[in-house]
């Protein structure tokens, strides 16, 4: 099983040096697209490798990097933005990639921005995660000193300047367009679409925001080629996925694994199976924001098609898992309460919605909850439908609960009935 | 280019690429809406307007879209009253309300609120969130603006309109989640002269109108009448309402071709004057013990008897007093002995300003075209104290550039973030050249402070770079050609570039300089307009009227020609120095007053008449643009106060000039001035008393007015008859025709299921539009299409500084400067307190700090003042603040002397 992203990385998690990485064959790709590729033939690359984005929502990346605008003299700088934000709750797969290979993550970003000619590269990082912007300084540092990034780089005539920029810490600042409002210095409300990021993203300039993972890939395709790449994936989804399980399992963590690894193979085989004494119950396959998947679901493929079919989303690829000695009402409330916080205020529905969703849980969970509740949290759910909202914030935080509100309906039930939460 | 919409099964025309809430809108329907406003646009937060989308006719189950983010486009179907649609306003309406406070029995915005009416509009009807609800801090933020947080729905319109319309920095949005808080970093009084707009840019109670508080009744128990604001030369539209006899508030009257939507805050709170306790209530008779109420039959048959016995009478008028009244006072003493109260300088301002737009074939614009205009020179007015809605317009101007900006990427005017987003830095060029610092000079794309004569050079200069047939400027230096250049070139590439000067600086070569640069981008063949603010409400109309100055009343005194001097609504203590005053004063045997405050000049009058506001009168001003406007009275004057026409046509009869008894009316008033050449369309600016809409009046009263049988029940218990309105086609009383009159004599803004101002929606014929039957008033002064454009002959010299020579110029200021609202308590409180401004370097070299005392000296005028120091002020340079309180009447800009007062001369 090939295992690109993560088999340089050493045992210890401790982060590569440049020249470890340098060894290990890092930087070629660079080198080689450099050399003997246009930016135009990098992206035709990408497209031909299925390589689809691992922010979230799985936008094919070559797609998008070809809808950057052809380069002009006007309207410059073109920016590259690595997001690194990763604040979805479950979710810790980038901070696996920035910490234990950091240059990997920067020859992705330096390869994305070559091939959209950017002139600007950013690593929007999530303010949390302290250890990250500590390797990635020194290894941008490193890049600089070796000649990858800089006026001109490894002679190319082609000039990138890259540096790493701290979010203030925000859910909202993973969100593409907040992303961009945050990097400017603005509130981290989202922008509408159009006009696209590519057209007038960061100050209005033609800008490409890339999640950290999808970038860790490039270097893989650009150097053994799209075919290989698709070779190793066991879905129409290209190469290999950061997986991961958290919950109630014997052994949570994070595994390289081909896309298309059936979820329960992710589950009994990698994270050991449920601890003793607990069943299965059900699953946020791709981080909170996904529905709940029951255990007739089993056997979905984890790919950005196969998922959805089952009634979820592949999301980050990093699932929750529900046991059945844990209170889903609890569970649920205590997403929603993530989701309420992080709302970024602009838009009626997710602002006063979910607080509100988040408060008719707490009653439900407390021993106050009323007959009517479901109802209005059913409402909720439709009133924060995707495309109901300015973003997509709302629409993820009520896939659980709207999911949750089927799947375990009876136990929303008896906490009503029984004006109690039967698990405390 | 239309488009054929598809609304719930019917075809409609609209607009292709308008956005569908406006096209909705416009096409009558009701559909509900928050965060977008018709001056603000679209930008998709509040995801009210919600209404369902279908690909085809096959297509059943369809799309929630907003409305107000989605363009017209050929063929589209949407439903409005689609059941999802319909399920999905209401539940945002009901996610709005879970932290609403409900408290309408005690909010001022009650029964004109929009939350209500969308409300009801949605059909939300019962709470079902049994949650706490959220709670914020108020602020204190000035006498003009109350802010109550709690009712916030957050559509964040009010920092929208603050930040990007109005160009103020200190309101803004703070927090995250629903805990988000619009407001001010810190207590303390809103900056932005244009924060009383907030009041009716919010939907709910947060902003309401702190004066109204201060004198609170509903909307709909105010009587209320169409008017124009008497504190600039600009002539905004207003509704002022009224309760009990006294003024509440003013609101905003849309014109699109004046103010639009929006008022500065000097014309929405100057209105308190009225009520002020210095209102002349009777007619007063000075005695030896000081001046006694007389009855007016005793004052007028006095004042009559003067003028009968051959007495020699002179009278001034006012640049501040309709047109009525100064005709009225020309007919009673002859034009031969009629004068405009301005002194000589205000009256050469004025009347070549005048020139300049009568003569030449440049148009001036009114403030829509200014809006719309993409590129400005202002060329030494202070726009933003003297003129402000003006100002406001220009950075509607600036705007300009990026919506075409946005429109090179497809991306519609309606579209504001992506058009702020795609347009960035980008803003029209707009050039500003004045003496000191302005509150516009963030829009500038290059400024320049000098001194008067300099800048009327930099303005010849840029004429003569742009038309080398223009008079050459002597001794230009390298920088102002430079400057010149520059300036000319950017205004040559515009479509349509607007000059703006004005009578402020005091210099009639800046006018001059300002007419130069618009005839040569006339020469060019550019489509330029010239836009002169003048200093009062009705400058243009006295200059219409004609009439010499101060001085020549002077002169008439001075030659012991005068034994009754009657002076109409003019204060010469604001327009001489007291010494001129007296010295006028004093040389006449008898004076007579009309005026409705009590002043300096009411104080030396032998008699003095109680006059009516613009508030009780009906009258006619025309503003900066030669655009005649009619005012209405909101409510009957009371008592023994009545309009100063009638006064005078009454003094008129008693003296025996029969032909005033023809005047029953305004009207047959208006109808003999329009004879005046150059008035002939006074009679346009507003329907004549015989106006009937379906053979009603327009009542003053809402349909909704309460207390009518109560009001009066301390007098009489028995319901007086309302108020006879012999002038106008106006009504007091709730009786009437409750559907559309013509623009000028719209009372207020209200339609079925429309309590709020946004009841306009239904008064337009496309909402944001103009209103149906087109805007109020008539412009008077057009251009002759085939003058040529001409240029002055004289060019000043340069500025140059000298060892102990001074320029003291004024420096205005939006609140204080203007004699009527710095009567307002809250204008009052925000104006600046009497100073002498000079710039740093030269504070340094006369070792002057900021507040030490200072001894100004202008020819015999001496007065102390404390030093402030402002940076920017070009070097030689005082300032000296106009109109204010506290400050002595000196003719600027002239030569002065300084001396600091605890370090002798510097
Ligand atoms: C509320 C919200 C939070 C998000 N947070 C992240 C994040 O932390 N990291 C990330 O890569 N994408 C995040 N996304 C997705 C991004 O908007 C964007 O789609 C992604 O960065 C694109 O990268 P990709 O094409 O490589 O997937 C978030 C989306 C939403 C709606
Ligand atoms: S859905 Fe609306 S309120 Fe929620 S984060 Fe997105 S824009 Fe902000
Ligand atoms: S204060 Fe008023 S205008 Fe501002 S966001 Fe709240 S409701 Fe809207
Ligand atoms: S700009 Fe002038 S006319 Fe308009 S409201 Fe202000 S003071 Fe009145
Ligand atoms: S009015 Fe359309 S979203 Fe607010």
């Amino acid at each position: 099983m090939e295992k690109p992203l993560t088999k340089m990385m050493r045992p210890d998690g401790e982060p590569l040096s440049l020249g470890e990485y340098e060894a290990a064959g890092g930087y070629q790709a660079l080198r080689k697209a450099l050399g003997a590729m246009t930016p135009t033939a990098v992206v035709e690359e990408v497209k031909k490798s299925n390589l689809r984005g691992r922010g979230g929502a799985g936008f094919p990346t070559g797609l998008k990097w070809g809808f950057m605008p052809k380069a002009d003299r006007v309207r410059r700088p073109r920016y590259f933005v690595v997001n690194a934000d990763e604040m979805e709750p479950g979710t810790w797969k980038d901070r696996m990639l920035m910490e234990g290979n950091p240059h990997q993550v920067v020859e992705g970003a330096l390869l994305g921005a070559y091939a959209v000619e950017a002139d600007v590269g950013y690593i929007f990082l999530r303010a949390e995660y302290a250890k990250a912007a500590r390797v990635l300084r020194r290894a941008i540092a490193e890049a600089y000193g070796a000649g990858y990034a800089g006026k001109n780089v490894l002679g190319s005539g082609w000039a990138l300047e890259l540096s790493l920029h701290i979010s203030a810490g925000r859910y909202m600042c993973g969100e593409e367009m907040g992303l961009i409002n945050a990097l400017e210095g603005r509130r981290a409300n989202p922008r509408n679409k159009p006009p696209h990021p590519q057209l007038a993203g960061l100050w209005g300039l033609p800008t490409i925001v890339s999640n950290t993972e999808t970038v860790c890939n490039a270097p893989h395709i650009i150097l053994n080629g799209a075919e290989w790449y698709k070779g190793i994936s066991r879905s129409s989804d290209g190469g290999t996925k950061i997986y991961g399980a958290s919950g109630k399992v014997k052994r949570p963590g994070l595994w390289e694994l081909p896309m298309g690894t059936p979820l329960r193979e992710v589950l009994e085989e990698h994270a050991g199976g449920m601890r003793d004494g607990l069943k299965f119950r059900g699953v946020l396959p791709g981080g909170a924001s996904t529905d709940f998947l029951g255990p007739e679901h089993l056997d979905v493929k984890m790919d950005f098609d196969s998922v959805p079919k089952a009634g979820s989303r592949m999301g980050t690829g990093t699932m929750i898992i529900l046991d059945d000695h844990t209170c889903p009402v609890g569970m649920v409330r205590n997403l929603e309460r993530f989701f309420a916080r992080e709302s970024c205020g602009w838009c009626t529905p997710c602002r006063d919605g979910l607080p509100w969703a988040a408060q008719v849980l707490d009653a439900i969970e407390e021993g106050r909850g009323e007959p009517g509740d479901l109802d209005v949290l059913a409402d909720l759910c439709r009133l924060m439908a995707p495309g109901h909202t300015y973003c997509a914030l709302a629409a993820g935080a009520v896939e659980p609960l709207q999911s949750a509100l089927k799947l375990f309906r009876e136990e929303f039930e008896r906490h009503i009935r029984d004006k109690r939460c039967p698990w405390r | 280019m239309v488009a054929t919409l598809h609304i719930d099964g019917a075809a409609y025309s609209v607009k292709e690429g308008q956005n569908l809430l406006q096209a909705c809108l416009s096409l009558g329907f009701n559909l509900p809406y928050f965060c977008w406003h018709p001056a603000m646009h679209s930008v998709g937060a509040c995801r009210q307007c919600a209404v369902k989308q279908f690909k085809d006719e096959k297509d059943t189950r369809g799309k929630i879209i907003m409305s107000c983010m989605t363009p017209a486009t050929e063929g589209m179907r949407i439903s409005i009253e689609d059941p999802e649609a319909r399920a999905f306003r209401a539940g945002v309406i009901e996610a709005l309300m879970v932290n609403h406070p409900h408290d309408c029995p005690v909010c001022d915005e009650g029964g004109e609120c929009h939350l209500q009416d969308m409300t009801v509009m949605t059909g939300h009807v019962c709470r079902r969130a049994r949650v706490r609800k959220r709670t914020h801090r108020n602020q204190d933020m000035g006498p003009f603006v109350n802010h109550e947080m709690n009712r916030c729905i957050a559509c964040y319109r009010c920092v929208r309109y603050y930040r990007e319309l109005a160009g103020g920095r200190d309101l803004d949005v703070f927090g995250w989640h629903h805990h988000v808080y619009f407001g001010r970093q810190v207590d303390g009084p809103l900056e932005s002269e244009f924060s009383g707009n907030l009041v009716e840019v919010c939907p709910t109670g947060v902003f309401t109108d702190k004066t109204l508080k201060g004198h609170y009744a509903r909307k709909w128990d105010l009587q209320t009448a169409p008017s124009v604001c008497v504190h600039c030369s600009l002539g905004c539209n207003t509704i002022p309402g009224e309760r009990y006899g006294e003024l509440r508030r003013v609101r905003n009257r849309f014109n699109e071709e004046v103010n639009g939507y929006f008022l500065c805050d000097r014309g929405r709170y100057g209105y308190e004057y009225e009520n002020s306790d210095l209102r002349l209530r009777h007619p007063l008779r000075l005695g030896a013990e000081g001046p006694r109420p007389i009855p007016s039959a005793e004052a007028v048959s006095y004042v009559a008897g003067l003028l009968r016995n051959g007495g020699r009478v002179l009278g001034i008028g006012s640049p501040r007093a309709s047109l009525e009244g100064n005709f009225a006072l020309r007919a009673l003493v002859g034009a031969g002995r009629f004068f405009i109260g301005w002194p000589e300088r205000e009256r050469a301002l004025v009347t070549t300003a005048l020139r300049l737009l009568r003569e030449g074939a440049i148009r001036t614009p009114c403030l829509r075209e200014v809006r719309e205009a993409d590129a400005a020179l202002a060329l030494g007015e202070d726009v933003s104290n003297t003129a402000p809605m003006l100002a406001f317009a220009l950075r509607q101007c600036a705007m300009q550039r990026k919506i075409k900006v946005a429109a090179a990427f497809g991306i519609a005017p309606w579209d504001s973030d992506a058009v702020r987003l795609v347009g960035q830095d980008e803003k029209s060029p707009i050039f500003i050249a004045t003496p000191c610092g302005t509150r516009l000079d963030d829009i500038a794309t290059r400024l320049w402070r000098a001194a008067p004569e300099e800048i009327a050079r930099l303005g010849f200069a840029v004429a003569k770079a742009l038309d080398p047939d223009a008079p050459e400027v002597p001794d230009l230096s390298d920088e102002a050609k430079s400057s010149a250049r520059d300036i000319a070139a950017a205004l040559r590439e515009a479509e349509r570039p607007v000059v703006v000067s004005g009578t402020g600086a005091g210099s009639p070569a800046v006018l001059e300089a300002a007419g130069a640069v618009a005839a040569a981008l006339r020469r060019l063949g550019r489509n330029v307009q010239l836009s002169l603010v003048l200093p009062e409400c009705n400058s243009a109309g006295a200059a219409l009227l004609g009439g010499g100055s101060l001085a020549g009343a002077l002169s008439e005194v001075r030659k012991g020609q005068v034994d009754t001097l009657i002076i109409l609504e003019n204060d010469l203590y604001r327009r001489l120095n007291a010494e001129a005053a007296d010295a006028l004063l004093a040389g006449v045997k008898h004076l007579m007053v009309l005026d409705h405050l009590a002043n300096a000049t009411t104080a030396r009058a032998e008699v003095a008449l109680p006059c009516a506001t613009f508030a009780e009168s009906e009258g006619t001003l025309v503003s900066q643009e030669g655009r005649a406007q009619r005012f209405f009275a909101v409510h009957p004057a009371r008592g023994e106060v009545r309009e100063s026409w009638r006064w005078l046509r009454e003094i008129g009869m008693a003296a025996g000039q029969s032909e005033m008894a023809a005047w029953q009316t305004t009207d047959d008033l208006i109808q003999t001035l329009s004879q005046e050449p150059g008035l002939s369309g006074v009679k346009e600016a507003a329907p004549g008393r015989e106006f009937r809409a379906a053979g009603q009046k327009i009542p003053r009263q809402p349909h909704r007015y309460s207390g009518r049988t109560a009001m009066g029940a301390d007098v009489s218990v028995h319901e007086p008859p309302p108020p006879e309105d012999r002038d106008s086609p106006l009504a007091f009383s709730m009786e009437g025709y409750q559907g559309q009159p013509p623009a000028a004599l719209v009372p207020r803004y209200w339609a079925p299921g429309w309590n709020s101002d946004h009841a306009l929606n239904k008064f337009q014929g496309e909402v944001g539009g103009a209103v149906r039957g087109g805007p109020a008033g008539v412009r008077l002064i057009e251009p002759a299409a085939d003058a040529p454009a001409r240029y002055a002959a004289e060019i000043p010299p340069p500025f140059q500084p000298a060892e102990g020579q001074w320029l003291v110029v004024a420096l205005h200021h939006v609140f204080g400067s203007e004699e009527l609202s710095a009567h307002t308590p809250g204008v009052a409180q925000l104006a600046p307190r009497p100073y002498l401004g000079l710039s740093p370097e030269d504070a340094q070299r006369c070792g002057v700090g900021e507040g030490d005392p200072v001894e100004l000296a202008v020819g015999s005028s001496v007065q102390q003042l404390p030093a402030r120091i402002i940076p920017g002020l070009p070097r030689g340079l005082l300032g000296l603040p106009a109109g204010l309180a506290g400050v002595k009447v000196v003719e600027l800009p002239a030569g002065g002397r300084v001396r600091s007062v605890t370090g002798g001369p510097p």
